[in-house]
């Protein structure tokens, strides 16, 4: 498929006796954004590892743009791959520029792009400071930066805000979608779900090595079914808000003075809201919380 | 398997090199090499009852006992971190997910490595060399540069070997022990046992097998490169009566050295994959 630019097929990947990654089918398609979930040892860094050809599978195919990763073909490829890996460390005697240097030399791109680079990443100030001296928001940009050298078309970035400041986060998100525009494919993993959450096309979600769901955000919240939470403060007893909701499907309901809580299936949202307007001013306040994608993840892989 | 590309594995050894240069080792380890070579050639014959630079081959042979033990310390120590503390790091992934190979990355790292410890061991011995040439002839200068070629050749083979262990070791704690293992197996413990079995069977043992046995240690190799090809020193160390001129040609134990820089390297790569 002309569209499909990462295909992992029927992956298997022991570590001895340990299965960490466990039949994974997984396309990504040409300038989409992945998010990858899981809980630490669900095997994200595993399966990671293996799209960029840095383990082998046990059993399986993983191909990129249609070239096998664990074949000599796959080192030309290489060079449109930027990867940004989880907890970078960079060599601590080298300046932020030289370590730019160093990784564009490997990658075949100009030196002379490393500085507009740095800048990008915002880091010009310190290009010519050494990494030891280097904060791990620093650091995490500074990989960030190797990470877009020679203009890459796909890139993999393992947890890519660690460390960042809110500030930091922003100005990330901000230069992804930068690239997404550009047609750039990515895959990112992140523990801050509802960080990436409004970021990311299609999520995956992976459980004990096991590939658990796959889809957009509302896809999974649908496939969840995780009740919606109704929160509502009342000037009327709560008797006569119990009257009100007589006769809906409720999941729970909860009543505390003049608060309630109300836990109900999505269908019946429109139904509880509609009878709660019932009550006119008595109804003093109405919040209405859908499930984040932390219910859906811990839903999942909880 | 996928062709070798040059500047990969040079864009590594640049790096390797510059970072010894920076940080000064070079410099450190070269002085350390003329400090001992100076005083070395200076007292070198003050059991013979006179000091200053006079006998070139007795100095060599100060020398080599000097850098046996030496030469193959600095060059487990500066090697055993290479792939073992990238792994440690977790610069290693990052590495690999570049265009290179893991043996650009490893051939790389070696020839930069040799490169530093090549300097320095030129730069050290070569300043006295510098200073020696003004008092001995033109056939003790060529011993002399061919001491040095030795040592350098020396230093290769335990940088290889260093490698092995840094590949083929989980962490840098272990690498360390393994190299200290190395150093102690080659430098010590072989020639003692052979030395042991020799007087045990009062020197019945092996008369055909003992100069192949010492074949097989790259620190003996550099022993009798650098002592056969001098006469008065052959009778001297007694090596003329257990080691026969027809295994002592420069070009035959110089194969072999890079053979013993060869193969480590090859089982580095093989254990990396």
């Amino acid at each position: 498929m002309k569209n499909n630019v990462i295909e992992v097929r029927n992956v298997f990947r022991y570590f001895g006796e340990v299965l960490a990654v466990d039949d994974v089918t997984l396309i990504v398609l040409k300038g989409e954004t992945l998010g990858l979930i899981g809980h630490n040892g669900a095997g994200k860094s595993t399966l990671f590892r293996m799209m960029l050809g840095l383990i082998p599978p046990t059993s399986g195919e993983i191909n990129i743009n249609g070239t096998p990763v664990h074949g000599g073909a796959f080192r030309e490829l290489r060079r449109s791959i930027g990867y940004l890996p989880e907890n970078v460390v960079f060599y601590d005697n080298l300046t932020g520029l030289e370590t730019l240097q160093f990784f564009a030399a490997l990658k075949g791109c100009e030196r002379d792009k490393c500085l507009p680079l740095l800048e990008k990443v915002g880091l010009a100030q310190a290009a010519n400071r050494r990494v030891d001296g280097y904060s791990k928001g620093m650091r995490q940009r500074l990989g960030f930066a190797q990470a877009l050298l020679g203009k890459p078309r796909i890139l993999f970035l393992d947890e890519p805000t660690t460390g960042l400041d809110p500030e930091g986060i922003r100005e990330f998100y901000c230069i992804l979608q930068e690239l997404n525009a550009q047609g750039v494919t990515v895959v990112i993993t992140s523990h801050i779900l509802s960080e990436i959450q409004e970021r990311v096309q299609r999520l995956a979600v992976l459980k004990s090595g096991k590939l658990h769901a796959l889809g957009t955000v509302q896809e999974l919240r649908e496939s969840v079914d995780l009740p919606l939470i109704i929160r509502v403060r009342q000037l009327c007893p709560p008797e006569t808000l119990q009257e009100v909701l007589q006769g809906v499907a409720l999941e729970e309901l909860t009543l505390e003075g003049n608060a309630a809580v109300i836990r109900c299936h999505r269908t019946q949202k429109m139904e509880v809201l509609r009878r709660l307007a019932t009550l006119g001013d008595a109804l003093e306040d109405v919040v209405v919380r859908e499930p984040t994608l932390e219910d859906v993840f811990l839903g999942y892989a909880g | 398997m996928s062709n070798i590309e040059i500047a990969q594995i040079k864009v590594i050894a640049a790096k390797e090199f510059r970072d010894r240069i920076r940080n000064r080792w070079v410099i450190a380890v070269a002085f350390i090499f003329t400090a001992f070579a100076l005083a070395i050639a200076y007292f070198g014959s003050a059991q013979q009852g006179e000091v200053g630079l006079r006998n070139i081959e007795v100095t060599i042979a100060s020398l080599v006992s000097l850098v046996i033990y030496l030469i193959p310390l600095i060059a487990l120590i500066l090697g055993y971190d290479a792939i073992v503390g990238e792994r440690e790091r977790g610069s290693l992934d990052l590495l690999l997910s570049m265009p290179i190979t893991r043996l650009e990355l490893l051939l790389g790292k070696f020839l930069g490595l040799s490169a530093a410890l090549a300097s320095a061991t030129l730069a050290g011995f070569g300043l006295v060399g510098l200073l020696l040439a003004y008092q001995i002839d033109l056939g003790a200068l060529y011993h002399y540069a061919g001491f040095m070629v030795s040592a350098i050749l020396l230093g290769m083979v335990f940088l290889s070997l260093a490698l092995m262990v840094s590949v083929m070791s989980k962490d840098r704690a272990r690498a360390s022990g393994g190299a200290i293992s190395v150093w102690f197996l080659f430098v010590l413990v072989y020639d003692l046992t052979l030395l042991g079995v020799l007087v045990l069977s009062g020197g019945s043992f092996g008369e055909e097998l003992f100069p192949l046995l010492l074949l097989l240690n790259p620190a003996d190799i550099f022993r009798i490169l650098n002592i056969f090809s001098m006469e008065d020193l052959k009778v001297f160390y007694g090596l003329a009566t257990v080691y026969p001129a027809s295994l002592s040609s420069p070009w035959l134990l110089g194969s072999i050295m890079i053979a013993w820089i060869v193969m480590p390297l090859t089982v580095a790569l093989w254990r990396f994959k």
